[in-house]
């Protein structure tokens, strides 16, 4: 009895594999004229702590394609965009490259934001000569290794040593603090990174850091840390972390009296910044990629907000980038191949919304890209200056 | 589908499966629940990595490394830790996952938080499987040895078991140890998988997620360990066309399948050639019961 209601379960198993299986065949087909489509992949968070950055980055690839389709498409084809979740995890991103590659038969890969994400895909695009456009992943061993570039692995963003020194030059040179104290997520790659890049250019220029506490992830009160912090006195107090720490850890600081200036990357800026803690990020100065402010992408931020009727998140700026270096190269390779639309990536010299990208043939970055710093005042990102470390 | 897509697939399967042969011998047939076992898995996989990468050894001994120490790792805790008894020892498990990835976390070395990449791509299909059948013919003799046997012994009555004469510490220890071995060589294959390793591979979610296909399989049964990985590690690919609800979809089958089988799949069962020759036989003496139903069915 009990064989058989096994076997009965193997069989409806294997038959609802199939069934499934079966179900991806279609989907091929009914995309069978496919001489009039070409394949774009999208991986990114759409589940987990992230999933408003990777929702707003579809959501703004699908805006594009659309648009650039009814304009009558690229090369006189349409674009598709494929996009999958990774839920943030560097398997799910390994098998989504995969997919994309092997059964979906992209050209490109938009996305990840994530550099743990974008890291472990590199040898999967190696094999499938695919190539993939990352949107925020700031680590610089996204496109580079042991000195060599992976040759299909590409950014628009720049990358964390540069953010680093952007943020320690500026705090610097222009705001003339000589004393920083740094507040960071031990278990966080992003955090780690960023850490270490403002120590060794804040003490390179000759600041020094009076106080560097660690937390991890998860963790809600941060007075012991801050309580340290303020008895050394900080003139800036440095947050290379995420906006919801960032805003609990605003509150606290003004709580025990710290009242400094805060300092971030671009894991701060978000409209939850101001529901948190609207009062405490008063003067915050952030390094950010774009200056929301800029009159060049209003345009883009409203076509966002009429069809979402949301704000665009910083991501969308960045995969909107993305996408306009993508059609440039399409364009520019003249077929939907990936391996040439991967030799037209090389010498890109676009215009997007972020500043002018001059990808290099050496890093795969965008070269001497400014980055935009904001000051917080009231419930709005005041533009200061674009400043490039030197 | 497509034959790159689908080994990929496979390949993960076989990696995850590694490890959950060795959790169903501590859970399935020593009766010990574990939810750290990610935490021998990130042990084997930096060790490996470690000694491919900084040692330029090659692939198979830095797996047998990986396995030796997740091992010795694990008996170091195992001899703290297993006297305490059920649920004590589950949630000492579940502080040392924790703990392992919190200092991979910190240690620069491996490179922290941020990841290590530029590990060499090794593992391929052919040694996933390979090394996945020696495992299983080695589990399968373990079990069926008077080592095993004791375990089973410990798993059903550990009183019993000790007033016979069986030492429940040692065979708990034994168990525990193979059990981290087999998760330092699914850490290994996996870190020569992706070519990359972070501590947040390693968190608290995968470890249950390891404990679920060994339920959802079925304990104490090889095969049904066998059946889980497969179904468990593919489902969530199967259902990528569900886009969003791909998760709860999965959640969902988890659920109905352990409420109408709460055994697991296989539940104690073993799909062995003689169990399968059964099978069939039971299957055609069923069909000669039935020859007026059948046309034809005289002839056979």
């Amino acid at each position: 009895m009990y064989k058989k209601t096994l076997a009965l379960l193997l069989v409806s198993l294997m038959i609802l594999t199939m069934a499934f299986t079966g179900c991806s065949k279609p989907e091929t087909e009914t995309a069978a004229p496919a001489e009039e489509i070409i394949k774009v992949g999208w991986m990114g968070s759409l589940t987990g702590d992230q999933a408003v950055w990777g929702q707003c980055e579809l959501d703004t690839v699908k805006m594009l394609f659309e648009e650039i389709n009814a304009k009558g498409g690229v090369l006189g084809k349409q674009l598709e965009v494929i996009g999958y979740d990774t839920k943030g995890d560097p398997q799910e991103a390994v098998n989504v490259a995969k997919r994309l590659t092997g059964q979906d038969k992209v050209v490109a890969i938009l996305g990840p934001n994530a550099s743990g994400n974008a890291i472990p895909i590199a040898p999967v695009l190696e094999q499938a000569k695919v190539p993939d456009i990352a949107t925020v992943a700031t680590n610089p061993k996204v496109t580079v290794l042991d000195g060599k570039v992976k040759p299909y692995n590409f950014r628009v963003c720049f990358i964390d040593p540069y953010q680093g020194a952007v943020a320690a030059g500026y705090a610097i040179e222009v705001l003339g603090f000589k004393k920083a104290a740094i507040l960071y997520d031990v278990a966080d790659d992003y955090s780690q990174g960023l850490t270490q890049f403002f120590e060794e250019f804040f003490v390179s220029k000759g600041g020094t850091i009076v106080a560097k506490e660690a937390f991890k992830f998860g963790d809600v009160d941060f007075r012991p840390q801050l309580s340290k912090i303020k008895d050394a006195a900080p003139e800036v107090l440095f947050l290379p972390i995420f906006f919801k720490e960032a805003a609990l850890i605003a509150n606290q600081a003004r709580e025990l009296g710290i009242t400094v200036p805060l300092m971030g990357g671009d894991g701060l800026p978000s409209e939850q910044l101001f529901t948190m803690a609207k009062d405490a990020v008063q003067g915050t100065y952030i390094v950010n990629h774009v200056d929301y402010d800029d009159p060049e992408v209003q345009d883009l931020k409203n076509r966002y907000k009429t069809k979402y009727n949301k704000e665009l998140e910083l991501n969308g700026y960045l995969v909107h980038d993305a996408v306009v270096v993508f059609v440039d190269a399409l364009e520019r390779a003249g077929v939907a191949d990936s391996v040439k639309i991967t030799e037209a990536l090389e010498t890109t010299n676009v215009k997007g919304v972020t500043g002018q990208i001059t990808i290099s043939k050496d890093t795969h970055n965008p070269e001497g890209k400014d980055a935009a710093i904001v000051k917080i005042e009231g419930d709005r990102y005041v533009f200061q200056q674009k400043y490039s470390a030197k | 589908m497509d034959l790159y897509y689908i080994q990929g697939i496979l390949m993960l399967a076989g990696i995850n499966l590694m490890s959950v042969l060795g959790l169903s011998l501590l859970t399935g047939f020593t009766g010990m629940f574990s939810f750290g076992h990610a935490g021998f898995m990130a042990i084997g996989g930096y060790t490996s990595a470690m000694m491919t990468v900084n040692y330029g050894w090659p692939f198979i001994p830095a797996l047998l490394m990986g396995a030796l120490t997740a091992a010795l790792m694990s008996a170091l805790i195992g001899k703290l830790t297993l006297n305490l008894k059920g649920d004590y020892f589950c949630i000492a498990t579940l502080g040392f996952g924790e703990a392992i990835r919190l200092v991979l976390d910190n240690v620069q070395y491996f490179g922290g938080a941020r990841g290590w990449p530029g590990i060499p791509n090794y593992t391929n299909f052919t040694n996933v499987l390979i090394i996945n059948i020696i495992a299983i013919i080695i589990l399968a003799n373990i079990i069926r040895s008077r080592q095993g046997r004791n375990m089973i012994a410990v798993r059903e009555e550990e009183l019993a078991s000790q007033i016979v004469g069986i030492n429940v510490f040692k065979y708990k220890l034994i168990s525990l140890m193979i059990s981290a071995a087999y998760a330092g060589i699914a850490g290994g294959l996996m870190a020569h998988y992706m070519t990359f390793l972070q501590p947040k591979m390693f968190s608290l979610v995968k470890s249950t997620e390891l404990t679920i296909i060994v339920i959802f399989g079925g304990l104490g049964s090889i095969s049904g360990s066998v059946l889980g990985a497969l179904v468990l590690t593919s489902l969530p690919e199967i259902l990528r066309s569900f886009s969003n609800w791909r998760l709860v979809i999965y959640g969902l089958s988890v659920i109905v399948i352990m409420i109408s089988r709460p055994e697991g799949l296989m539940g104690g069962y073993e799909l062995t050639p003689s169990s399968m020759k059964k099978l069939f036989t039971r299957m055609r003496s069923k069909k000669g019961n039935l020859p007026k139903s059948m046309e034809g069915g005289d002839t056979l």
